[in-house]
């Protein structure tokens, strides 16, 4: 058990986000407060348009402002609040203590520049430490699991399958040793047996080098086994949040219920999947 | 070599319904691109023999992951690849020997539904052309203001409004545009649709919403579906017969509760472990 008295790794609090047109103001994330804990797997579940993947990308202040403009709010990592830190200080953090893995491994890569190329950048910016990159890269490809690591290295993106290139991409978060690795829709683009492999993979890496992981996604199938906590979004907000087992064994929140049950289960052919009633929903949201 | 002939221990009244297709030791190869002046002798065979048939109203899943040959299969029953061998039947006459003007009558019972809804509809035309496109070719007679009362007829049987007709394809989200292509497939009144992998670009929760309108659509029509899909708990749950395909084989054939309670095949095995569970 983590000390409940340390520091947290991250804390959030209180943050709201808004996307700001001509037109109109669209609340994106709306009063959202939430810590992990050094070591710790949480995952964020809503779907598309919750804020999920906004709250994980204002953590090293990704969105381009504007449209995103931050309303309210602190983003504590390790004590240091990240949202007013300059510029070239939050390069320290950005890619390096918090790293990303995206949702479509092919457009995260350039692909005109090589596997080798594009992790010796990642290291030359957050491990200018390392004496010989090409080892260290090497290192970090066969940590990922890749089985020929030295020609993957000499690769280009179009040569590797979706699931390799998503192993280098979390090779290329692993090389800089973060604290933090937020995992946006990480296996959304991915056959169901490549999924099962990335997952493993993050479990793995996660108890070897002891990093936090934080998940996000549209299906709760994923969550179960894979992060302590959970927290789930709807339309900016957080609607739930606590220890996985307890959410998935009696989930409080309608919307949680719904989001469980609307994930295909085996062995239920031909029966009705249940369906979110959004007009439920948000009837039930303006009287709280 | 798996058991290619399944059959279903129970009499279910689809047995008793006439084949709609018949898919006979079908190969797809492709050549591989050779050198300058070298005619090239090596080529891909993405589809290498295989064998099924699909009854009116239907629903015959075909599961398999990323190159295993399940797109190229679709592809070929709809007409969009040459088999290299074997024989493709709909209703008793090869299709697969037919071209030009004399596959249209076949292209009008079946209907294909793609993966990403994004790429599939052309941003520039409204809801009204695109649905009404297929019209055009198969029912010439029609005059424009009939396309488009049909146009709303299916918009609406597929749960869209009705002021969606004016509006182009990026005002609408994932789901939406999914439902839009199932209406332009709807809008010839095909037999069989072909869905290759229709849900696999979308949220869970939009995703049960689309496969409850499959089903519905299925009651209500008559429906027969090819069901693609790389997620075997979304076919297992749609299917009336699931066909595994391995390598461009099927390894293995099953009536669908029987392939979850009873799987046969180590591969079939792998998939239904790898599949997240609540």
């Amino acid at each position: 058990m983590p000390d409940p008295d340390a520091i947290p790794l991250l804390e959030v609090s209180n943050l709201s986000i808004d996307f700001v047109s001509e037109e109109r103001i669209v609340h994106a994330v709306d009063g959202v407060s939430f810590s992990m804990q050094a070591g710790s797997t949480l995952a964020v579940v809503g779907e598309s348009g919750s804020g999920k993947s906004v709250t994980a990308l204002s953590l090293a202040r990704l969105l381009p402002s504007p449209p995103a403009q931050i309303r309210s709010g602190k983003v504590f990592f390790e004590g240091t609040d990240l949202l007013t830190l300059p510029e070239r200080a939050l390069r320290h953090y950005r890619g390096g203590k918090i790293a990303y893995v995206f949702q479509e491994p092919s457009t995260s890569l350039n692909p005109v520049f090589s596997v080798g190329f594009q992790l010796s950048e990642a290291m030359a910016l957050h491990r200018p430490d390392l004496q010989d990159r090409r080892a260290a890269g090497i290192a970090a490809l066969t940590e990922v699991g890749i089985r020929d690591p030295e020609r993957c290295w000499k690769s280009y993106p179009h040569e590797l399958s979706g699931g390799m290139q998503q192993r280098v991409m979390i090779a290329m978060a692993l090389v800089c040793r973060p604290r933090l690795l937020v995992a946006d829709e990480p296996t959304t683009a991915l056959d169901v047996t490549i999924q099962a492999q990335i997952l493993q993979l993050l479990r793995e890496i996660r108890s070897r080098f002891g990093m936090s992981i934080l998940l996000i996604t549209h299906n709760f199938g994923l969550v179960k086994g894979f992060a302590d906590h959970v927290l789930v979004m709807f339309r900016g907000k957080i609607v739930e949040q606590g220890p996985t087992d307890a959410v998935l064994a009696s989930p409080r929140h309608p919307y949680t219920q719904a989001l469980i049950a609307c994930v295909p289960r085996l062995g239920e052919s031909k029966k009705r999947l249940t369906t979110i009633d959004y007009a439920r929903l948000d009837a039930l949201l303006s009287q709280s | 070599m798996p058991d290619s002939t399944p059959s279903s221990p129970s009499p279910d009244p689809a047995d008793r319904s006439p084949v709609l297709l018949e898919v006979e030791e079908l190969v797809v190869r492709y050549p591989l691109p050779g050198g300058f002046f070298r005619r090239s002798r090596r080529f891909v065979e993405p589809v290498q023999g295989v064998s099924f048939r699909i009854r009116a109203g239907q629903t015959v899943g075909l599961v398999g992951e990323s190159g295993s040959g399940k797109t190229t299969i679709g592809k070929a029953v709809v007409r969009l690849v040459p088999p290299h061998s074997g024989a493709i039947r709909y209703r008793q006459e090869r299709i697969d020997l037919l071209s030009g003007a004399r596959l249209r009558p076949y292209r009008k019972r079946v209907q294909m539904i793609f993966q990403d809804p994004h790429n599939s509809l052309n941003p520039r035309l409204t809801i009204a052309r695109i649905v009404g496109e297929p019209l055009e070719i198969h029912f010439p007679a029609l005059r424009a203001a009939e396309r488009r009362d049909r146009a709303a007829q299916l918009l609406a049987r597929v749960g869209l409004p009705a002021d969606s007709l004016d509006r182009y394809p990026h005002e609408f989200s994932g789901g939406q545009r999914q439902r839009i292509g199932i209406a332009r497939a709807l809008a010839v009144e095909p037999e069989l649709l072909v869905c290759d992998e229709p849900v696999s670009a979308l949220d869970v929760s939009v995703q049960a919403q689309i496969v409850n309108l499959l089903q519905d659509l299925q009651q209500d029509l008559g429906l027969a579906y090819l069901f693609i899909s790389h997620d075997l708990a979304v076919v297992e749950h749609l299917s009336d017969e699931v066909l595994v395909l391995h390598e461009g084989k099927i390894v293995e054939a099953a009536p669908a509760e029987e392939l979850y309670r009873n799987p046969k095949n180590e591969y079939t095995r792998k998939l239904l472990a790898s599949i997240p569970s609540l």
